[in-house]
């Protein structure tokens, strides 16, 4: 189990909290002019990687709001939270 | 050597000490006309069905531990076919057809027992689900029987029908069951063997060749190797193993735990299963409680989930089961599923010629063991799925066919 540091609250417990999936994924600018490949890629298709993953996690039973993780998918190691908007972090930045 | 009440009987006069290894640890050759990447169930099914049905002759199955180690040794060993939409109904009772003669096929007895499936409803709406779905299986051929409260209650007579999750009714399946997962890779692995494929061990694939936009051979932890067709078969590493080719999958690999109670005496009868209160349960032929429920939400490859999953499994046990509440859970183990956004699998071509996959079954590939490999094997022979496996291909995530049995059967399978 995970101690998660919310970016407003400080460190809690991860059943405080919950993953939404990856993040940084933009959503096309023109729904209506992509094709049904890139509409698809942008719907279903996701980095699953063995190694560093960022995802969006929500604090349900705190302060209710939005946030990215950088988390190591082999370990299950946070490596940085971080509020939405802010720049992805590089692997070489932490 | 066959397994028979003969041979039983001959090796008792050496005490059982001559027989043969049921499979062996062969080198791996220079070249293959078929690869299959991963040694679980699905794999060495694909194999077999490859040698035996569709005449291929050099084949080879790589895995990257012990035969069996991943997934198919994890699961909770339910074997069910009473899905909501055709496609999968068609798919999972192909399983189902050939689960109930693949002892005598395989010459290997996988323990398949079809003690019947009950899927319990809770609510008014639980009972709405129930009989939509119990009525599209009669249309499919599949057996079903909507059960009223009396009904369960007569059946499970220790269930409490009457507590926080009331039980109102149920959907019952008997020609569902469970069955030995690891005598269903030991089976697989040893009548594979029999028709001449290599089954290599300890062999990790670490790189993909590809010429032209064809797959032409593997890289692996036993060397190189040169192929004609490559099928992929392995599971919560799909996405490791697309990333190698140079492509994307739509799934995301999560943690899905399970556990056993200490072993007591015969209980239950019959699987349980519960989508609303999330817990499914049956008793084993050593005397356990197998529990299973919901996978974590985040991605893994830790192969360990959390433990606030183990309370949500084990809360809605002891409030179904109060008799069950001073057993001690002996093990909990995790595995990692690789789960598709609409919970159905992957099945056919990828866009590397002469590549396919079989991935995507998430939390409930066990069950179409059988069904899988046989047409996975028929998809690799003839370069394009045959009609069951064709609604599961990696394009419905383009054009929007998705065979949608996360909302059909709420969550797991």
């Amino acid at each position: 189990m995970f101690v998660i540091n919310c970016p407003y609250c400080g460190e809690r417990d991860q059943t405080e909290f919950s993953c939404h999936g990856e993040a940084h994924i933009a959503r096309p600018d023109n729904p209506a002019e992509v094709s049904d490949e890139e509409w698809g890629e942008y719907l279903f298709f996701r980095n699953n990687p063995k190694g560093i993953h960022f995802e969006r996690w929500t604090h349900d039973h705190g302060c209710r709001r939005w946030f990215n993780v950088m988390r190591d998918t082999v370990s299950d190691k946070i490596i940085k939270t971080y509020k939405m908007g802010d720049q992805k972090p590089g692997v070489t930045d932490v | 050597m066959k397994y028979s009440f003969y041979n039983l009987v001959r090796n008792s006069f050496s005490y059982h000490e001559n027989w043969e290894k049921a499979w062996s640890s062969p080198e791996l050759k220079p070249e293959y006309d078929v690869i299959i990447v991963g040694g679980g169930g699905h794999g060495l099914g694909t194999a077999y069905y490859l040698a035996k049905e569709f005449g291929v002759k050099n084949i080879a199955v790589l895995e990257k531990g012990w035969i069996g180690g991943g997934n198919t040794g994890r699961n909770t060993t339910i074997i069910r076919s009473n899905y909501l939409w055709d496609e999968s109904a068609a798919l999972y009772n192909h399983a189902v057809n050939l689960w109930e003669g693949l002892s005598s096929e395989l010459n290997f007895n996988v323990m398949f027992s079809q003690r019947g499936l009950f899927h319990l409803a809770h609510s008014v709406h639980d009972m709405q689900e129930i009989t939509r779905r119990g009525y599209s299986n009669y249309l499919n051929g599949i057996d079903a029987e909507i059960l009223n409260q009396e009904q369960v209650a007569k059946k499970i007579p220790h269930m409490n029908m009457h507590g926080r999750y009331p039980v109102l009714g149920a959907l019952l399946q008997r020609r569902a069951g469970t069955a030995r997962h690891d005598a269903v890779a030991w089976g697989y692995a040893r009548a594979a063997e029999n028709l001449g494929v290599d089954i290599i061990q300890n062999c990790e694939v670490k790189g993909i060749d590809i010429s032209n936009g064809k797959v032409v051979g593997l890289q692996t932890t036993k060397g190189s190797v040169k192929v004609d067709k490559v099928g992929l078969v392995p599971a919560g590493h799909s996405s490791v193993l697309a990333d190698m080719a140079g492509f994307t999958l739509p799934i995301n690999s999560v943690p899905l735990q399970a556990l056993v109670s200490e072993p007591i005496k015969p209980i239950l009868d019959c699987v349980i299963m519960s989508n609303s209160v999330h817990v499914y349960v049956s008793q084993s032929d050593k005397g356990e409680l197998v529990v299973g429920a919901g996978s974590d939400a985040y991605n893994s490859y830790s192969q360990r989930g959390s433990f606030d999953m183990i309370e949500h499994m084990m809360a809605p046990l002891v409030e179904l089961f109060p008799i069950f509440s001073r057993l001690k859970m002996l093990r909990s183990w995790g595995g990692i599923v690789d789960v598709t956004p609409d919970r159905s699998p992957i099945i056919g071509k990828t866009p590397v010629k002469d590549l396919f996959i079989n991935c995507g079954w998430g939390t409930g590939g066990f069950k179409a063991t059988p069904g899988s490999a046989h047409v996975f094997a028929e998809t690799v022979s003839k370069g394009e799925p045959n009609d069951i496996a064709a609604p599961f291909s990696l394009d419905r995530h383009y054009s929007g066919a998705l065979v949608d049995e996360a909302a059909a059967a709420a969550v797991a399978h």
